[in-house]
């Protein structure tokens, strides 16, 4: 299709003199009566077309040489950034998805790792709580049993000790009443009044 | 052929005369030449100028010029399909040839070539032929099926193979006449309502100027319409040219 314009370009360049030699012929344009667009003898109507097509196939060879390539390449470099961009962005959200999940398991796992410490911990502490409170507990008995035991040993000393005392006097006593003494009778009635009152 | 007494001279806009005289007189180079030339400087800068800075997110210009590219180019591809690409630069030019000669023609002491029948049947004559050496180009002689379209009766070949031819001949006529009758109705409306104004404001004193206004009004309107035919007619000349394409690229 260039070469037609190419064609017709050439052809109607090469009228040009003889259309210089009409113009000299005929000075000025004419006009007869009705639409000037109608008077097709007039050769300014025909001249018309021709440089039409001159300055047509002009438009026609910048623009599919100069013009629209040049806007097709503004267009084409703006689709590019576009979807580059697109893409970039695309890249990062898909970056920043993983370090989320990342951040998510971390999360996670520093979670269980209290947990499970927090556990051992307790169970730990517990532990030994509970050793402690039976070696107390321990002790504890052991002191109470000694101390008992010294009261036992205590009261038993006291017990034996009151006898004596009881049959001391008692036999002093009766000694002073009667002038005479008789220790075995009188230690077996203090045994007797003893074991009645349940202090042997 | 200037308008005298009181008669409506509405055709003389459309005479043809010499650009810068003897200049434009020796090579035959009218004022309507000009007005295409400047319509080619203009579209040429447009383009050019208006995509010269590449920027990513387009000024006014940028905007225009890459809008009116993507209109066009859309009209083509939807049209023509993919292979449309390799056409799209001639219905731009078309297109905008023929914009830019309508809007251009609106301005005051301008001169509108699309409104000679000369230059838009040289178009449609060019678009024609332009077709029909693509329709040959791809599809050689089987190009000519195209004048019996597949399954219609045989006994019906002597009817419709004249209709089909008619009416492919008849393409750049329809096409030339719409444009160039659609413009020189809308400027021949435009000089007679203004020479009313004229009339009627010289005529009656005070109520003559009160009377002028109405076709004043009519002329501001019809202004603002011209502007939406400039446009349609321009779409118009570049959709067919798109349509013939696409004939001649699929054959029906």
């Amino acid at each position: 299709m260039k070469k037609t314009i190419r064609i017709a370009t050439l052809l109607s360049l090469a009228t040009l003199p003889a259309m210089a030699q009409v113009a000299s012929e005929h000075p000025g344009a004419t006009s007869s009566a009705g639409m000037p667009q109608l008077d097709f003898g007039n050769p300014w109507t025909i001249a018309q077309v021709v440089w039409m097509l001159i300055i047509f196939g002009g438009l026609y060879y910048v623009m599919a040489r100069y013009a629209l390539p040049q806007v097709e390449s503004v267009l084409e470099a703006r689709r590019a950034r576009i979807e580059g961009d697109l893409e970039s962005a695309q890249a990062a959200k898909q970056r920043a998805d993983a370090a989320m999940a990342d951040h998510q398991a971390a999360t996670a796992k520093a979670r269980a790792e209290a947990q499970a410490a927090v556990g051992a911990a307790t169970q730990k502490a517990q532990a030994e709580a509970a050793q402690r409170a039976e070696a107390l507990n321990a002790r504890l008995a052991a002191q109470i049993e000694a101390a008992e035991t010294q009261i036992a040993s205590a009261r038993d000393n006291a017990m034996g000790a009151l006898r004596q005392v009881a049959t001391d006097t008692a036999d002093a006593l009766v000694t002073r009443l009667i002038g005479r003494s008789d220790s075995a009778a009188v230690a077996a009635a203090v045994e007797h009044e003893l074991a009645a009152r349940g202090r042997a | 052929m200037a308008a005298e007494g009181k008669a409506i001279d509405a055709l003389s806009q459309f005479e043809l005369v010499p650009f810068m005289g003897a200049l434009g007189e020796s090579v035959r180079f009218s004022q309507s030449n000009a007005h295409m030339l400047l319509a080619f400087g203009l579209i040429t800068a447009l383009m050019m100028w208006g995509t010269a800075k590449r920027a990513i997110v387009p000024g006014r210009l940028q905007a225009l010029a890459e809008s009116g590219y993507e209109f066009v180019h859309g009209i083509v591809t939807g049209q023509v399909g993919d292979q449309g690409k390799k056409y799209f630069p001639f219905v731009f030019s078309i297109f905008m040839f023929v914009l830019f000669g309508n809007m251009i023609g609106l301005l005051p002491y301008a001169f509108t070539f699309t409104s000679h029948i000369a230059v838009t049947f040289a178009l449609a004559a060019l678009v024609f032929v332009v077709v029909t050496v693509v329709a040959l180009a791809i599809h050689g002689t089987h190009f000519f099926s195209y004048f019996f379209p597949e399954g219609a009766p045989k006994a019906l070949a002597p009817l419709i193979i004249p209709i089909e031819i008619i009416s492919y001949l008849s393409r750049p006529i329809s096409l030339s006449v719409r444009l160039f009758a659609n413009m020189v109705a809308g400027h021949v409306m435009l000089k007679v309502f203004a020479t009313f104004v004229v009339m009627i404001g010289s005529a009656a004193g005070v109520l003559g100027l009160i009377g002028a206004v109405l076709p004043m009004a009519m002329n501001v309107a019809l202004v603002g319409f011209e502007i939406l035919v400039a446009f349609l007619q321009a779409y118009v000349f570049a959709i067919l040219t798109s349509i013939y394409l696409h004939d001649a690229v699929h054959l029906h």
